[in-house]
């Protein structure tokens, strides 16, 4: 494993988010917490796959880590570590932070002790998530240190470093980082790592219990902290001035990765200008960016999403009195939607310089070509439960959905996905549903979202007697973010065994008095526990179980077992279309003649379209190649 | 404009496209080249179209623009085509030539287009370079190295700042040993495809 076994000084290539990993190993981290959640996830994962690969050496890891039960667990343990005077980091999704942020805003009053780095991935143009919403807000609405890396290098950097400055502030630092720099993969040279303590001591102090009169007292404390953190701020080797051509009074704030479009764009245009690229971003040093704005005739801030940057220049020029002229967001030349590129960097630079964009327009293919959002995977159990639930719900049923590879069900031909929030809200909307509306409900949500995110709510359908149908959909995995192990597997993230907790057992203790357990591939029993589910009259839960089903076949190739494929009958096959139109599974194809068949490369051997089959068209075929 | 290899690869989710740029970013650092890549994880994996690039020399970030690509190196013809705003009239699109129709055409009445229109639209915008890889990567032993095979067409294409057997090398350094007679297999079938 190449992330720990390269010596010093050699040069390799990691994703941004190992990187981090790396720099947090640098740093002697004791101790390392999440919940999974693009594009955050490969931090964590190198963490449990470090574990692994060192428990098969029979090494012991250097680390603690777990994958917590929800962001807010994630961040309370780490910083318990922190107390107990050693080194942590929690990785989060941008919206994981929203979790997150009971603990965050009084942690940052407590303070803490060993250093302690929170990374928020946010996620710009929502590649993989319900929003797009700016983290660096929660820099300046908690008073946290903020860094915020260009490169991968940078980011191993910045959380090597971000421990040292966390412990000088004695306040947690977020890393925050956007998918284009989790996801880039960059040159990292190694550096030597320094020995993790292992244990700590958690020394008993007054001031980390948060009564009303404590909290009056670290307000003030947590202030001057920051007054600090400017000063270092002022002298971070993470804010530079970067002259590009010719001396010049233009000026480009920039930071993270719109840096590097700035730089290239700067290149392409062949214009002078000096950039202020900052890298500490909360807060930010302010007499640094005094001194640039005297030395500059205009400036234009590049910040994707949110125009932080672009209002804190303003309020310096404003106190400054200066008539410098800012162009951002506020002129129109950039906007405040989705990430940023090399194009969009290039063409606004390119207007506010007046010079030609050298770019040429992006050609459009004429050609109307067919979409490929992603789907549901050949095979996947979920396609069978959305199947029976299909059959068994009347036509106005609503079905509030959660966050995992389930919402995919949105696609026709299952349209099983009408409201979607945020973590857990499948079953907390269901509620409020049940109370406004004589619709039928039929919720769903994944099992580790159920541990996340989802008991609290059932607790609250349980109590009140909300009608409704809420399903779990337990494919024993957290599959969407890369199949991390949750509460209810055998194992945890340090491959450690692990008590596993059932979903049913803590239905029991909720008081859930109808609970259905149920194996989607069997498609007429699911359709009748359904049917008698949405007849109960009060909270009934069902539990759909069936794994993953890329895991399953990971499994079995993994013990050289087969994986079987089917194939249609042509003689049998009176192209009725359930297959195609009700069951929809991405493996089967028309061909040109209009006849209907099975893609062996995708199929993944679930069997589930020879049961629908209404007339015995479909059967197996031997073993996957 | 300074010293830049832009390339963009594209495909399917499962086809292993991130592998592939996975082992080119890798390539250049073993040749000592400055280089950074992105790639799409989560919910666009499942199935879904793909794409990444790796980008090589005096480069500062991960993405490409519109009109710069060197190549673009698909391992499926449409999504060769629904990229096309990266290239320019000297871009080589190498793409394999088997197509994986989209759950769209059967479930929701899609078309998907002939491929001779497909690559007559190509070739207006870029070069454009067939190959039958999964044929060459079933002839080495193992559909699954579709994504070695592309590699091989693309070191062959004149474009990579490196020499053939750094790619060569990398990928192997990086595959179970048994597996890597199959995937040199694969690589020289993709390199003797284009020259």
């Amino acid at each position: 494993m190449e992330i720990i076994d390269e010596l010093p000084g050699k040069t390799i290539l990691l994703l941004g988010n190992e990187a981090i990993t790396r720099g947090a190993i640098e740093a002697g981290v004791d101790v390392a917490t999440t919940y999974p959640g693009t594009p955050s996830s490969e931090i964590a994962d190198t963490f449990s796959a470090m574990a692994k690969y060192l428990k098969k050496k029979k090494e012991k890891p250097p680390f603690y880590f777990e994958y917590s039960t929800n962001e807010k667990v994630a961040l309370e343990v780490a910083a318990a570590a922190s107390f107990c005077g050693l080194r942590a980091l929690t990785c989060m999704k941008h919206v994981g932070l929203n979790v997150a942020s009971d603990a965050f805003m009084t942690y940052l009053y407590v303070g803490c002790k060993g250093g302690h780095i929170i990374v928020s991935a946010d996620d710009p143009s929502c590649h993989s998530s319900q929003n797009e919403q700016d983290n660096r807000y929660f820099a300046l609405f908690g008073s946290a240190p903020m860094l915020e890396p260009s490169t991968p290098q940078e980011a191993k950097e910045m959380t090597r470093l971000g421990f040292e400055l966390s412990e000088e502030l004695k306040l947690p630092v977020l890393l925050r980082t956007t998918t284009r720099l989790n996801h880039a993969r960059g040159p990292i040279e190694l550096r030597q790592s320094l020995k993790s303590k292992g244990k700590g001591h958690f020394d008993k102090d007054p001031m980390l219990v948060t009564v009303p009169a404590v909290a009056r007292a670290q307000h003030p404390l947590l202030l001057r902290k920051m007054e600090k953190a400017e000063k270092i701020s002022e002298k971070s080797p993470f804010n530079e001035i970067i002259e590009l051509g010719k001396q010049s009074n233009a000026g480009i704030v920039t930071s993270g990765v719109s840096f590097n479009y700035v730089k290239e764009a700067i290149d392409d245009l062949n214009i002078n200008a000096k950039i202020l690229k900052l890298g500490m971003t909360h807060p930010i040093p302010r007499k640094m960016c005094e001194n640039f704005i005297k030395s500059c005739k205009e400036i234009v801030i590049v910040e994707e999403l949110d125009p932080l940057l672009e209002n804190q220049f303003k309020t310096i020029i404003y106190d400054m009195k200066s008539n410098v002229k800012i162009y951002g967001k506020s002129t129109g030349h950039f906007s405040r939607l989705y990430e940023y590129n090399p194009d969009i960097v290039t063409e606004a630079l390119s207007k506010i310089f007046k010079v030609k964009n050298p770019l040429q327009k992006p050609i459009q293919p004429k050609l109307k070509l067919p979409s490929r959002p992603p789907a549901l995977c050949p095979g996947c159990p979920h396609r069978a439960t959305y199947y029976a639930v299909k059959k068994a719900a009347p036509k106005d049923t609503i079905y509030p959905t959660d966050i995992g590879c389930y919402t995919l069900g949105k696609a026709p031909p299952y349209e099983v996905a009408d409201l979607l929030l945020c973590m857990g809200s499948n079953a907390g909307t269901a509620c409020g549903l049940s109370v406004s509306t004589d619709q039928k409900i039929i919720s769903f949500m994944g099992d580790s979202t159920f541990f996340h995110a989802g008991i609290p709510p059932i607790v609250d359908a349980v109590h009140h007697n909300h009608d409704l149908v809420i399903t779990v959909l337990d494919n024993r995995t957290t599959a969407m973010t890369g199949h991390q192990p949750h509460p209810g597997t055998e194992f945890d993230g340090m491959g450690r065994p692990a008590k596993s907790i059932k979903v049913e057992d803590i239905l029991k203790g909720c008081g859930v008095e109808h609970i259905e357990i149920v194996d989607p591939n069997n498609i007429k029993k699911t359709t009748e526990a359904f049917k008698r589910a949405l007849a109960f009259k009060g909270p009934a839960v069902v539990v759909s179980k069936s794994p993953c089903i890329l895991l399953e076949n990971r499994d079995k190739r993994i013990a050289g077992m087969d994986i079987p494929v089917y194939y249609i009958d042509q003689e049998k096959c009176r192209q009725c279309k359930t297959c195609i139109d009700r069951f929809a599974c991405p493996a089967i194809y028309y061909a040109e003649d209009g006849s209907i068949h099975i893609d062996e490369t995708q199929c993944n051997g679930c069997g589930n379209c020879a049961d629908i089959c209404p007339f015995e068209a479909i059967s197996k075929k031997g073993a996957k190649k | 404009m300074k010293d830049k290899t832009n390339i963009v690869l594209t495909g399917v989710g499962g086809q292993g496209v991130i592998t592939a740029a996975n082992i080119l970013g890798k390539a250049a650092v073993n040749a000592k080249a400055n280089v950074y890549a992105s790639e799409v994880h989560g919910m666009a994996q499942r199935g879904g179209s793909v794409s990444c690039t790796v980008r090589m020399g005096d480069v500062s970030g991960s993405l490409v623009a519109t009109g710069t690509a060197d190549a673009i190196l698909s391992t499926e013809p449409i999504e060769a085509l629904r990229y096309i705003q990266y290239a320019n009239k000297q871009t080589k699109v190498i793409t394999d030539i088997n197509p994986v129709i989209p759950f769209t055409v059967a479930a929701l009445g899609e078309e998907y287009p002939s491929l001779e229109i497909v690559y007559k639209e190509i070739e207006l915008h870029a070069k454009l370079h067939k190959i039958n890889a999964l044929k060459i990567a079933n002839e080495s032993g193992a559909a699954i190295t579709r994504n070695i095979v592309m590699l091989g067409a693309l070191a062959a294409a004149d474009i990579l700042p490196f020499k053939t057997e750094i790619l060569l090398n990398t990928i192997l350094d990086n595959i179970p040993a048994k597996y890597k007679e199959i995937n040199k297999k694969a690589f020289k079938g993709g390199f003797k495809a284009i020259k």
